[in-house]
């Protein structure tokens, strides 16, 4: 089996994958990594979502192979020292997930949400995220969550 | 209000682990040498089997076991069943087919269960799967709600003739036939109320394991009520006996009533984890959960209204047929029999109801509760009713509403469809949402979106819903298999903190929050202090789980009938302690004190004091742990006014929701923020409903083509506005927290309110749900 390497939550890890292995379950299952999440099979409930470079991607759609050398971030690499990220902070503070489990895909969408379009407004935020869905919130409280953290989080 | 006492916005607790990815969900459970599970499912609506060859499969590379109905009979597994009888008009019960879990002879919709293949990898397993071979006869489908008890109709089980399971009937026909006679005015509608399909995001899943040093299972599945799991796994599918069977449900992705019911899956990888000695994990895909999740609704309806001379409502005439898919599951009978035809009097003081339903198989996915269950369609029905006679008698809607209404001082009121409101105060909520959704102002806003070139549009829903199930005595007397009270557990540790033991499952709802507030605020101990556990069938009392808005009405006041044997005991020992007479102690917020004087007793050293008995009472237990078992004296009755304005492009048959407005009556309210985003998702959900959602077979084929989210259309971000929610308590009379349930209000009120919005814009009654820009367009050019 192929090897593939890669940096995950800032640390170096390297793992043997078959050719079909998607990053999700190289994260999942390797790398005991479930926070990220599989909510569907068609590329659209976006609860997979991690950071690849800096940019939102769905790791079911991504091959573990296709990224060698990337600099790949998880849920589970947002928050330091027990301190959540401001996104994380403006989640919790705006009851902005009830079940959890499209939250972390929701999370790591929305951080890249913000870095690309700095202080969003409702409008934008409600359209960026048309590849997340949630079934709990009805959205309103993650649109609040985003929006206020877009002012937190500069840029 | 203390801080994080009943009443406050206290943050989640759960939050923690939900937003750093700690959550322990099923697929995150692994079990050292566990196997993996693939289903072979029907690629046919209707066939007969003729053969299942699985030899090419059962070599193939990694595989463990491919087993098949044939062998779960041998093992003599029951089939899954429905816990709740149904009585036909004619006496009769209602007609059970038998659903073996895996099917040996005949397969009744696509994705019914043929064999299960495990392996040492799920990619082999699913490999293998494709191996199987399976020689069917294929049969016509019969997949038309509508059509399925007509003559000539293909029918699905033997002994069913017309594909009928029940035909139900409520109510006093002939005054309803007399009343209509003499009315001034009748409203007739036919509706469907459109199939859902639940998607809850996560999947469902299970990981069945076999511990042979005590001859005993553990299933975690992701269930809405593990007991209850335990309880049908043992006592009917005989998987194991109830005391050597432990059901985890961890932290479960949403539930919407899709995780109430036993399945097949979790039943066979139970079973199957003995026959291959490893644990064997079976997680489903999406695809699996469209064709294999119980679905919801499925209604197609007649129904009249009558009126008279001043617009009072004299009957309700209603037929409906109601779609059980290829199977009772769980609770299916119950959703359009009891939870649909006793809700038919809504709000109003309409004095002669009937109601009849006939339950009908057809070659789909069984259909059970999903979110709001039979009162979403009553309720959808009702309000559309009631719309629609406004618009014909040239009524304003809210003042037709105001004119029906049960007034506050009628309470309790018993309606013709059996139900005993307990309280409401209907027309103050109306009044309310009213000037929420400034009604007033709504003629010009509709001037206004003309000069745009859009539609505009404004709809009321002025609904009600009994939660809370229920008592058990009631609930036995129409037919329910269990008892529908809850368990709970309170027990101090001797440092002073309080782990609380509850039946209620949490998918979402926030227990681990408002139950901790309710216990710091009744025994005043710090909130941080106490800790909600559930969802494992080891740990705490028995318990029938969440569904139907019933956690805070039945648990919570479980719950409060523990934290009352606390104080009792702790005024015990505070009385000892204190040389005083029991009689003379106090309670308050967590200190015991002697009336009049300032000697007493925290909590705290009460709980030391148990725990320590070094000075204690004669002839007290040790200890400071109790538990409540509570039966609820009646139903609960949240209801409320949800008003919807939308705009339509006449062009396109585009609907935008523009405003949403909602006052709703749940009762007392533990936590505010959790209630507003259990409405927020709820409306959404009934937003889907009526603009969006629609599960669709093909009508030759039977083939599910709404499987993936491609076809099924989700609500996203942009699809719905944000709300503007305001609560009004008019508290429960009848337990101790004066809570009615909040989960399901959205689900149930808002269909109605945005399909009338949508009629008002359009100037025609003429469209069903779902109001896709297709079917708007069309409505538009026929009108």
């Amino acid at each position: 089996m192929p090897t593939v390497s890669l940096t995950v939550n800032g640390k170096a890890v390297s793992a043997e994958v078959e050719n079909r292995t998607l990053l999700v379950q190289l994260l999942r299952e390797k790398l005991g990594l479930t926070g990220t999440h599989v909510g569907c099979d068609t590329s659209q409930c976006g609860a997979c979502v991690v950071h690849i470079n800096g940019d939102a991607v769905k790791s079911c759609t991504t091959l573990a192979l296709q990224i060698e050398g990337a600099d790949v971030t998880t849920i589970e690499g947002l928050a330091t020292d027990g301190v959540l990220h401001p996104m994380q902070e403006a989640f919790r503070e705006n009851h902005a997930l009830q079940c959890g489990f499209c939250t972390p895909g929701m999370v790591m969408s929305a951080i890249d949400l913000v870095n690309k379009n700095p202080k969003p407004d409702e409008q934008t935020v409600r359209h960026e995220l048309e590849g997340n869905l949630c079934r709990c919130t009805g959205y309103h409280n993650i649109v609040k969550a985003i929006v206020s953290a877009g002012q937190t989080m500069g840029g | 209000m203390a801080e994080n006492g009943i009443g406050a916005r206290s943050v989640r607790k759960e939050d923690a682990r939900f937003l750093t990815g700690t959550g322990h969900y099923v697929d995150d459970i692994n079990r050292p040498g566990q196997a993996y599970a693939a289903f072979v499912r029907s690629p046919h609506a209707h066939a007969n089997i003729k053969s299942v060859d699985i030899a090419k499969a059962a070599t193939a590379s990694g595989v463990v076991a491919v087993l098949t109905g044939d062998d779960l009979a041998a093992d003599g597994i029951g089939g899954l069943i429905c816990g709740w009888m149904v009585t036909d008009k004619n006496g009769d019960p209602m007609k059970a087919p038998p659903h073996p879990a895996l099917a040996q002879t005949k397969v009744n919709y696509v994705g019914d269960h043929i064999a299960i293949v495990i392996a040492d990898s799920l990619a082999e397993a699913r490999d293998a799967a494709e191996l199987v071979n399976v020689d069917y006869e294929v049969l016509t489908a019969n997949v038309d709600t509508n059509a399925a008890d007509a003559d000539g109709t293909p029918q699905i089980h033997a002994d069913i003739p017309n594909n009928m399971s029940y035909d139900w009937e409520l109510g006093d026909q002939a005054a309803v036939d007399e009343a209509i006679k003499n009315a001034a005015h009748v409203t007739t509608l036919e509706i469907v109320n459109n199939r859902l399909i639940p998607n809850a995001i996560e999947p469902r899943a299970a990981v069945g394991e076999y511990d042979p040093a005590s001859d005993s299972f553990t299933l975690y599945t992701t269930s809405q009520n593990p007991h209850v799991a335990r309880l049908v796994l043992s006592a009917f599918c005989a998987v194991a006996p109830e005391h050597k069977l432990r059901v985890v449900a961890p932290d479960v992705g949403g539930g919407f009533g899709s995780k109430i019911f036993i399945y097949a899956e979790e039943t066979v990888c139970t079973w199957a984890s003995k026959k291959v000695r490893r644990p064997v994990k079976w997680t489903g895909d999406r695809s699996e959960a469209f064709l294999s999740d119980a679905h919801g609704r499925d209604h197609v309806t007649k129904a009249d209204l009558a009126l008279d001379a001043d617009g009072k409502f004299t009957a309700l005439r209603v037929s409906t047929k109601a779609c059980m898919g290829a199977y009772l599951s769980t609770f299916a009978s119950c959703v359009p029999t009891y939870l649909y035809g006793t809700l038919l009097a809504g709000q109003y003081t309409t004095p002669a109801i009937y109601c009849n339903v006939k339950a009908l198989f057809t070659n789909t996915a069984p259909v059970d509760a999903y979110r709001g269950a039979g009162r979403p369609e009553a309720t959808y029905l009702i309000e559309r009713l009631v719309e629609v006679a406004a618009r014909e008698t040239g009524t304003d809607p809210a003042e037709l509403r105001r004119k029906n209404f049960i007034p506050p001082d009628a309470f309790p009121y018993t309606t013709p469809v059996v139900l005993a409101y307990d309280s409401g105060s209907y027309e103050e909520v109306l009044d309310k949402a009213c000037g929420l959704a400034d009604y007033k102002g709504f003629a010009n806003r509709k001037e206004e979106a003309k000069k745009r070139g859009k539609l505009r549009g404004i709809g009321f829903s002025s609904y009600i819903e009994a939660c809370g199930i229920a008592p058990s005595a009631a609930v036995g007397s129409l037919g329910a298999g269990v008892g529908l009270w809850e368990g709970a557990q309170v027990r101090f540790n001797p440092t002073g903190s309080v782990t609380v033991f509850t039946g209620s499952h949490a998918h979402g709802q926030g227990h681990e929050t408002t139950f901790a507030q309710v216990v710091s605020d009744t025994l005043g101990i710090p909130f941080e202090n106490v800790e909600v556990v559930h969802g494992d069938t080891d740990k705490g009392p028995f318990g029938m789980g969440t569904y139907g808005s019933r956690s805070a009405a039945v648990g919570g006041s479980a719950i409060m009938l523990a934290c009352d044997k606390i104080i009792e005991k702790g005024k015990k020992i505070a009385a000892h302690s204190l040389e005083a007479a029991e009689s003379d102690i106090e309670y308050d917020g967590g200190t015991f004190s002697v009336a009049g004087t300032d000697r007493s007793m925290s909590m705290g050293e009460i709980a030391f004091t148990a725990y320590v008995p070094h000075n204690y009472p004669e002839g007290l237990e040790p200890g400071l742990d109790e538990t409540g078992f509570y039966d609820p004296a009646n139903f609960t009755y949240p209801a409320g006014t949800q008003i919807c304005e939308v705009e339509v492009d006449p062009d396109t048959g585009e609907v935008e929701i523009v405003k949403f407005s909602a006052v709703d009556d749940v009762g007392v309210v533990i936590n505010p923020t959790i209630v507003e985003g259990q409405v927020h998702g709820g409306v959404t959900q009934g937003i889907g409903q009526a603009v969006l959602e629609n599960c669709v077979y093909d009508g030759d084929t039977g083939q599910l083509v709404s499987g993936s989210y491609n076809d099924y259309t989700m609500p996203r971000a942009d699809d719905v506005p944000n709300y503007d929610i305001e609560l009004h308590e008019t508290a429960c009379p009848h337990n101790p927290l004066g809570v009615k349930g909040c989960g399901e209000v959205g689900a149930i009120a808002a269909p109605p309110a945005v399909m009338n919005a949508i009629t008002d814009a359009l100037g025609t009654e003429n469209i069903n749900m779902p109001a896709s820009p297709e079917r708007v367009w069309q409505a538009l050019a026929q009108a």
